[in-house]
């Protein structure tokens, strides 16, 4: 392409009073009409509006703009809108720089508005000198194999699988016990709309293995994950035999692990048991003695698992509800912390225990209750004093925990996990169902822990999301990528391909000798690779050596 | 089958669901009773528990 001189045009935000509250974006608009190629400048209230947008539409037709700077906001949410904009009036997309005043000066160094203001201007300086060095980029589209891998066959995995096949998409179901049905085999009633658990999993079981477009591996084990979206190759083992299978597509539906509280408030599975086991005395219908504690919030909470696990006190009201119906002349008293009854249904059934005179009352964490032979010794905080309660048998809520299988499964599919190992979202509002590796997506408690309504409504939500793909049948990948720019600096070396982290490059023999190979879809354009290669062979899109430097020099020329 | 789909409430959800069948190749038509999209969302400055910006 033939260079042409550059005509940056730069709009600076106010962002209501984001921006505009510490920074005096008036006078960053005039600074901004000094630097070197800029032809237009213009601020705005909010430039994500649609006034907004048209204005920078209107810079590039009227002022023949080549090179579009935003100074607002952050690009995770807003640089593919305005790429777009950009797009829509003809330039190409890759032709805009973002420039983050916001997060990076306005919010960070709100108080300091002298020093937020020399950032926020070399901030600019530094987007516009890498804006005039800026190559246009074409999106890449990429074939994506029709066919789903679901890991995990629990009530999230089971309905997930089930609604991709009556899409008419092929799935492999993948279960690493011998049957399927996860967590929900253990459990007796459901909270809060108190049904069978075995009636709610059995028919999903039998849904999916009388689906013919779903077949299932189970004692199965995964060994090996290769490619990106469009295109996994998975080699997976199943009753002694291995097997490689491509897929478009994949679904993590792992589940979570029941903590054992060892240990904790005189645990020993027999007196002193957890929620879990209590489930197995009321399938069988059998509840020892009449005084009953239930402690909640037992290895949660606290310093070493900050999370709640959220459904524990429904599950407590629920099998307190159990246990009163079972024998009415039972005394049921939950220690708890905060009660936490979300939605119509669980407030309900909170509502309904009290009426059936089960006993709340709330522990300081500071002063937890103590077990005892016979009894439960609890500070009342409204008293004053500490209270004996007899005891029968005590119940532990413990939490769910991240699945043991959790940092395997994360590492052979290359995703994150949060600090407490479970799989962790793409973004909590904008992408809650998607990983941040494209056309893997997590549902059910893998996540974090939910009850069977919230699984199943995250497992029709990931295969919603995994549809999209499988129904396009290709994908458009951000250009932004890593490109072999010098091929004879090559050597072959293959240090940045064992720093990839996305297994997106690899060696291969060419007629010039060893050579790397970028398998552009798989790349994230994170750079890892361009920072290594010491021959200077590779660079990314809209990020190389050149556009760098040219920023680092307008920094130092202030 | 048609496979046009309508959409009622252009909120978060309405907005969202409108999208992904969208990205899915499907024609979606969204109505919203109001004169602009958005919903309760475009009302608020951010959102919790992390703080985005709603816009």
């Amino acid at each position: 392409m033939e260079k042409e001189e550059p005509r940056i045009g730069v709009f600076v935000c106010k962002c209501g009073n984001n921006i505009a509250g510490l920074l005096d974006v008036e006078a960053l608009e005039e600074y901004s009409r000094t630097l070197p190629d800029v032809v237009f400048t213009q601020w705005n209230l909010y430039i994500c509006s649609d006034a907004g947008l048209e204005e920078i539409k209107k810079g590039i037709k009227e002022q023949n703009l080549n090179r579009v700077v935003v100074a607002s906001c952050t690009p995770r949410t807003h640089e593919p809108l305005f790429r777009s904009v950009c797009a829509e009036a003809g330039l190409n997309g890759y032709l805009f720089e973002m420039v983050n005043i916001r997060d990076q000066c306005s919010w960070v160094h709100a108080g300091y508005k002298e020093d937020a203001m020399v950032k926020a201007r070399d901030l600019i300086r530094m987007g516009v000198a890498k804006a005039a060095l800026l190559e246009p980029q074409e999106i890449i589209t990429s074939n994506v194999a029709v066919r789903a891998l679901v890991v995990g066959g629990g009530i999230a995995g089971l309905t997930a699988a089930i609604s991709l096949a009556d899409r008419g998409f092929p799935v492999i179901l993948l279960e690493k016990e011998k049957e399927l049905g996860g967590m929900l085999r253990s459990l007796y009633r459901l909270a809060p709309m108190d049904m069978d658990a075995s009636e709610v999993i059995d028919k999903k079981i039998k849904e999916v293995q009388d689906n013919p477009n779903i077949d299932i591996y189970t004692g199965a084990t995964i060994d090996k994950v290769k490619g990106f979206i469009g295109k996994f190759d998975v080699t997976f083992s199943a009753n002694g035999t291995s097997k490689d299978v491509r897929l478009g597509v994949v679904i993590i539906a792992t589940g979570a692990g029941n903590l054992v509280p060892e240990g904790m408030y005189q645990y020993d599975g027999h007196k002193v048991i957890t929620q879990w086991e209590l489930e197995e005395k009321l399938k069988a219908g059998k509840i020892d003695g009449n005084n009953v504690v239930m402690i909640q919030c037992v290895g949660a909470r606290s310093a070493e698992r900050k999370y709640c696990s959220r459904i524990c006190c429904a599950i407590a009201i629920k099998n307190a509800i159990l246990i009163k119906e079972l024998n009415s002349e039972a005394k049921v008293c939950i220690l708890y912390r905060d009660i936490m009854a979300y939605g119509v249904q669980n407030e309900d059934q909170l509502r309904k225990a009290k009426e059936l005179g089960i006993r709340f009352v709330k522990y300081d964490p500071e002063r937890p209750p103590v077990v005892n032979e016979d009894k439960v010794t609890v500070f009342h905080h409204l008293m004053g004093k500490e209270i004996d309660l007899p005891q029968d048998m005590v119940v532990l809520s413990t939490p769910l925990v991240a699945s043991e299988e959790a940092e395997k499964v994360a590492s052979l599919f290359r995703v994150s996990l949060d600090e407490n190992k479970f799989f962790l979202e793409a973004h909590v509002k904008l992408r809650p169902i998607d990983c941040a590796t494209d056309g893997i997506f997590i549902c059910g408690s893998a996540h974090y822990p939910k009850d069977v309504r919230e699984s199943i409504l995250q497992a029709l939500g990931a295969a919603s999301r995994a549809s999209i793909p499988l129904s396009q049948g290709e994908v458009k990948i951000e250009p932004i990528v890593t490109s072999l720019v010098n091929k004879d600096a090559c050597r072959g070396c293959g240090l940045c391909v064992a720093l990839c982290p996305y297994n997106a490059l690899e060696i291969r023999d060419t007629d010039e000798g060893r050579k790397v190979n970028v398998i552009t879809v798989a790349c994230k354009g994170c750079g890892v690779c361009a920072a290594t290669c010491y021959r200077h062979a590779l660079s990314i899109n809209s990020f190389t050596d050149d556009q760098m430097e040219a920023q680092i020099h307008s920094f130092l020329a202030a | 089958m048609n496979k046009d789909i309508l959409i009622i409430g252009g909120g978060i959800a309405g907005m969202q669901a409108s999208l992904d069948l969208g990205d899915m190749g499907l024609q979606v038509h969204l109505v919203e009773k109001l004169t602009c999209i958005g919903g309760k969302m475009a009302q608020l400055d951010k959102t919790f528990p992390t703080n985005d910006c709603a816009i």
